[in-house]
């Protein structure tokens, strides 16, 4: 047993030095910064008088069927969330004579967790720092879903070729030098379109000229690393769907961590050259005692 | 390298073998409709919880059971422990049906299965940042790897009495094998490495989804342990099995070091977790005895209580060390279960619970692995030691 033992503690020193790596390597990550010519969206909840022309154009810009599922009752299209059908909506908020729409689509994360969750770069950062799909490289595993923090792509559950769902800041309609369908409809200019740099800062005009109407932040700012679509509150933002309040990027502990222990590969090497090595050293042992 | 092994006999299909077809074939039928009807109309899966039973049992948990060959192949090649040699062929038989399986359940899952040859082949678009692209790449290269392991108990069979060209091919092929297994079990160590821990991995970047009580940079440390504790119990486990069903005699000593090891490691897996959270500053979850806090505990216990029974009853018994691997196996299952379907919480509104037909392809997936263990040690050197009372 002695030995048993000896060759156990060896264990926990291999495991204690697989520790220590990410440890070391948890500081190496810089934090990302959106691409030069990042576009964004920025939404003021204050504006938003919930016509959902929104809904409708994005419906139409994407060719997207109706969700007739829900509350339409087979009659018209009325999705309550983002779904299989529906890449853009208009939520509400009631609580108490409190009252608030508020737009749900892709936030296209500055360092998105659905981007570092896929396999083969069907969902990519693109040109203007878009969050794109490409079904090609795509094999259905969701990942990307269960590790968006903003639940945002969805699955086409009913379909037996399903794709991934989600918005791609109307892509077709950014390479031919229009905005998104979703900002250009909307009547309020509850939503508008512009360069994420432009938009930070009419962010922070609105807050500074407008003291108690707001949340005084902009989400989207810093939360989860940032993201290109800006939103402005009158309401706690918690209330208004957005869970996570954190700074930190959802991939920034998984790729420090994996960075530090998969490094150039190196790590793997050593441990299979250790591991023959070693092997090597004992060869002949096991056919003698068997 | 040679054996001892010999093929157990006898007939192949008794009763308790029909059964196992038969829900196999249910399973498999379940699984053509499946692709018919689609994910949406089979399962309890939504965009919430996308990812369910086949993935969190048949995967996360069914290749950590199957970890007996990586396990028992370090006590043997690393820590030079050549006694426990018997022991290999039917842990790393237990491995290849083990991985096979969560692969076919990987198929099964995924919705465009058909793009699944884009992952080792479209090198190019390689996200290296993936956690699921090294396990994908790596358990797919594992099961040849372990089949290629197997191999030669399949060929020293057929080149006694396969047909004749099946018995030229094995003979040709045997000696070649035989001289490249070391760089090959290098590889089948070197692979669980490696995928087990990124399975942990894996969930770290669900991120805030994930409960801190499961969510920290050691998840890919303490999958690796769980995987190797689970290994040494299922093999213990297997063991006992073996002997009973097919009345061979147990490798008593050897079995009862490794429940020892499955046993210690249970303590130092606590110990690291429990580490870890007090220095995260999140261990004042655990004081919550909601949901959360409650599976923590359960997991907790069952770890520790393998080596509560064995300090308890320090004269080992078939019987005892048969339920202390017992106790190690489900608590390494409930530790990964939790952190893929109990510790992630999707947001409120969202639920799941598994569909008929996808628990009944998980029994026959399972179904099938057993099956094709009995028919392969019966017809195949697989097992070594003697016929008890022989």
């Amino acid at each position: 047993m002695s030995t048993d033992r000896r060759g156990f503690f060896k264990n926990i020193a291999a495991a204690a030095t697989l520790a220590v790596l990410p440890a070391t390597a948890a500081e190496a990550r810089e934090k990302k910064v959106p691409p030069s010519d990042a576009v964004g969206m920025l939404y003021d909840t204050t504006l938003c008088i919930g016509c959902k022309a929104c809904v409708v154009a994005c419906k139409e810009a994407n060719s997207m069927p109706a969700d007739i599922d829900g509350y339409g009752q087979g009659l018209y299209d009325s999705p309550d969330s983002l779904n299989q059908y529906t890449k853009n909506i208009i939520q509400l908020y009631r609580d108490a004579g409190e009252e608030s729409f508020v737009k749900k689509q892709c936030m296209h994360c500055i360092d998105p967790a659905c981007v570092g969750a896929c396999m083969l770069g069907a969902l990519q950062k693109g040109k203007y720092g878009v969050v794109t799909y490409d079904v090609s490289k795509c094999v259905g595993c969701r990942y990307c879903e269960t590790v968006c923090p903003f639940n945002v792509p969805k699955f086409q559950w009913a379909k037996v070729a399903p794709k991934i769902v989600k918005c791609e800041f109307c892509k077709e309609r950014l390479a031919a030098g229009k905005e998104p369908a979703c900002t250009e409809v909307c009547p309020r200019k509850a939503v508008i379109f512009g360069s994420y740099a432009d938009l930070l800062d009419e962010a922070h005009r609105r807050l500074k000229n407008n003291p108690g109407r707001y949340v005084p932040k902009v989400y989207g700012e810093h939360e989860l690393g940032g993201t290109q679509v800006l939103y402005l509150s009158h309401f706690e933002f918690e209330k208004l769907g957005f869970r996570f309040q954190q700074d930190e990027s959802v991939p920034h502990l998984q790729q420090s961590v994996n960075h530090g222990v998969y490094k150039g590969f190196i790590g793997p090497v050593a441990l299979y050259a250790l591991l023959g090595a070693v092997m090597f050293r004992n060869r002949g042992n096991s056919e003698k005692e068997s | 390298m040679r054996t001892q092994a010999q093929p157990i006999g006898g007939p192949l299909l008794t009763r308790g073998y029909i059964v196992l077809l038969t829900l196999a074939a249910i399973g498999i039928l379940l699984i053509l409709w499946r692709f018919a009807v689609g994910l949406g109309a089979s399962t309890g899966l939504s965009d919430g919880y996308p990812l369910g039973l086949w993935i969190a049992l048949d995967v996360v948990t069914g290749t950590a059971l199957a970890c007996g060959g990586y396990a028992v192949a370090l006590v043997v090649y690393i820590f030079n422990k050549g006694k426990y040699h018997p022991l290999i062929r039917p842990a790393i038989l237990t491995s290849a049906l083990g991985y096979t399986i969560a692969g076919a359940s990987v198929a099964v899952d995924l919705g465009r299965p058909w793009n699944m040859w884009k992952i080792p082949t479209y090198f190019w678009s390689w996200n290296l940042n993936s956690s699921l692209l090294e396990v994908a790449l790596c358990i797919m290269a594992y099961v040849f790897v372990l089949w290629i392991e197997l191999s030669p108990a399949f060929m020293e069979k057929w080149s006694v009495d396969g047909p004749p060209r099946l018995q030229r091919v094995s003979q040709r092929l045997l000696p070649i094998v035989n001289k490249a297994l070391i760089w090959i079990i290098a590889l089948g160590m070197l692979l669980p490495t490696m995928h087990q821990s990124s399975l942990g991995s894996l969930m770290m970047l669900a991120g805030p989804k994930l409960h801190p009580l499961w969510l920290t940079g050691w998840l890919p440390l303490l999958f690796l342990m769980t995987c190797l504790a689970m290994g040494y119990a299922i093999v213990v486990f297997e063991s006992v099995f073996s002997s009973a069903a097919f009345g061979r005699r147990p490798e008593m000593p050897m079995l009862i070091n490794l429940q020892k090891i499955a046993a210690w490691g249970g303590l130092v897996f606590i110990a690291a977790r429990l580490a870890d959270l007090a220095y995260s500053g999140n261990l004042h979850y655990a004081g919550r005895l909601d949901l959360y806090g409650t599976m923590f505990w359960i997991e907790n216990v069952l770890w520790i209580l393998p080596l509560v029974m064995m300090l308890a009853f320090p004269r080992p018994t078939l019987g005892s060390i048969f339920r202390g691997a017992m106790v190690v196996a489900l608590a390494g299952a409930l530790y990964r279960f939790d952190t893929y379907l109990v510790a992630f919480n999707p947001g409120p509104g969202w639920h799941y619970f598994p569909s008929v037909p996808e628990m009944f392809i998980s029994i026959g997936l399972i179904a099938l692995e057993l099956a094709a263990y009995v028919a392969i040690v019966k017809r195949f050197p697989i097992l070594a030691g003697r016929t008890l009372g022989a």
